[in-house]
């Protein structure tokens, strides 16, 4: 009885405030209205932007950094990537670690708009409860061959808005896909280490980006 | 196709007795060595014959041949795929693809056009390494087969079956054969060019990375992309008893939040609140796609 209380109490709380809520402008983006946005965005602009299809890799960079990043909790997804080590690491690993493993996926995303040709994206309904603040939206990338590619997004909500903290690109999800190589780096040379292994392999993108740069202009 | 087999077969014996011989912390990978000796002839291989074919194949044939030659074998494939996904007890997915070969194979030419697709009959790919996994067979180590790539161990020994249950072993002529086999290798090869050239990019360690990717995408294929245990701790959230403290959090930071409308400010709002609200929105099945968007 008291738990169906509680609940009553609970629901009718939710209920006033957004009541109150509701009289006011609204302004709501669900997680899956967020990645959609996004989505369609991106692609747009990829098939759109005469810059990108020319293989002007700062702009794609840019793009990403406009667009994707402002939704993407980077340091979550550096976490759990690196497992029990984070709590090892002192605050400016932390921070040095995040950086570098932003700055990966970032050249990763934009090898991947720098593909985007005939593409459509359809989301599936998601299912999530009221009231849940970690969910997963569920979309397919058609192409004009092939099977289409899922890809699954994790969102969590953080001080009122969404934020992806992991992607999951035909069944496997990132964070997972790098926690072995980041447990090895570490084991190999500390934390210190997978930051030298991430600040390497981030200039070799850097290089390769702006020699492809060249090539298109 | 009979000496890949016996490679495979040779290869499993090998890297069993490298395991023994080598001791690595990965529990999914005790042949580690022996795969990533592997890997590399694979990917040398790779890199000197397979991968400049399928780029000039797919910088020299028109669009449409090469969906033409990717849905023909994707139309042979669906026969063994059907079989599969009866073994497995779905009925309505398998009769599915039947139906997918039907229309394919005749109204699609012979399966050059993919009719089944546009029709609404979706595509699934299943072979009996997933149906093994579906009848709870656990998947053993990864094992890196040559020419093969990424396996099982349960997978492994299911390859031999699912050579058996592919059309193309059974042409008539053995020349035939090779060649059939041959396209279909460069036609698969050249459609996941970009694949594996941003893979390249993201991995820090392409062995590392492609194994616990590929063991991942096996394990969601099985489940046919449900992530099982992870659903549960979402549902125990949400229990009655939270709810009192989730409603606590939520007036907290909801009442700035409602000060900042006012004052005509962009402010992302709680969507549960609102949902909570409207009660039959809650009860309705939350359609929140667009299924024609494009």
């Amino acid at each position: 009885m008291n738990s169906l209380k509680k609940y009553l109490l609970a629901a009718l709380s939710i209920a006033s405030l957004s009541f109150a809520t509701h009289a006011v402008a609204v302004d709501v983006e669900a997680p899956d209205a967020l990645v959609k946005r996004i989505s369609q965005e991106v692609l747009d602009i990829a098939k759109t932007d005469k810059d990108i299809q020319g293989g002007n890799q700062k702009r794609v960079l840019q793009v990403v950094e406009e667009k994707i990043l402002p939704s993407v909790d980077f340091q979550k997804m550096t976490s759990l990537a690196a497992g029990r080590f984070w709590r090892e690491a002192t605050t400016e690993q932390q921070k040095q670690l995040t950086t570098e493993f932003r700055s990966l996926l970032v050249y990763t995303y934009a090898g991947a708009i720098s593909q985007v040709r005939d593409q459509k994206v359809q989301f599936k309904p998601m299912r999530a409860a009221a009231g849940d603040t970690d969910v997963e939206v569920h979309s397919e990338v058609m192409q004009s061959r092939g099977e289409p590619i899922v890809i699954n997004y994790r969102l969590e909500k953080e001080a009122g808005a969404w934020k992806i903290y992991d992607v999951n690109v035909l069944g496997a999800w990132l964070v997972e896909s790098y926690k072995s190589t980041f447990a090895a780096e570490i084991n190999k040379g500390g934390i210190d280490g997978l930051i030298k292994v991430l600040t390497d392999k981030n200039k070799k993108l850097a290089a390769a980006t702006a020699a492809r740069n060249k090539s298109a202009s | 196709m009979k000496s890949i087999v016996k490679i495979a077969t040779a290869t499993l014996l090998v890297a069993a007795m490298a395991g023994c011989a080598t001791t690595h912390n990965n529990p999914v990978d005790p042949f580690e060595g022996f795969n990533r000796a592997v890997f590399s002839f694979n990917d040398g291989l790779d890199r000197v014959a397979l991968k400049p074919v399928a780029t000039a194949y797919q910088k020299i044939l028109p669009s449409f041949v090469q969906t033409g030659v990717g849905n023909f074998f994707g139309n042979l494939a669906d026969v063994w795929t059907s079989v599969n996904n009866l073994l497995q007890g779905k009925v309505e997915d398998g009769l599915n693809d039947m139906m997918r070969v039907v229309v394919n194979s005749t109204l699609g030419f012979g399966g050059l056009l993919d009719i089944g697709s546009e029709a609404g009959l979706q595509k699934h790919k299943e072979d009996f390494g997933q149906t093994l996994g579906v009848w709870g067979v656990k998947s053993g180590p990864y094992v890196v087969l040559p020419l093969l790539g990424s396996s099982t161990l349960r997978d492994t020994l299911a390859t031999p079956i699912d050579f058996a249950g592919d059309p193309v072993s059974y042409a008539e002529s053995p020349r035939g054969r090779i060649a059939a086999n041959l396209v279909r290798v460069i036609d698969a090869r050249a459609s996941s060019l970009s694949a594996t050239s941003m893979v390249e990019d993201a991995a820090i360690d392409r062995y590392e990375f492609i194994r616990d990717g590929y063991l991942q995408r096996r394990e969601s294929k099985i489940h046919d992309g449900e992530s099982g245990p992870r659903k549960k701790a979402d549902q125990s959230r949400i229990a009655p008893d939270n709810v009192e403290k989730v409603a606590a959090v939520e007036s907290e930071t909801a009442a700035p939040t409602v000060k900042t409308a006012v004052a005509g400010t962009k402010v992302k709002l709680d969507t549960a609140l609102v949902e909570a609200a409207k009660e039959d929105a809650t009860l309705a099945p939350r359609v929140s796609s667009d299924p024609a968007s494009k």
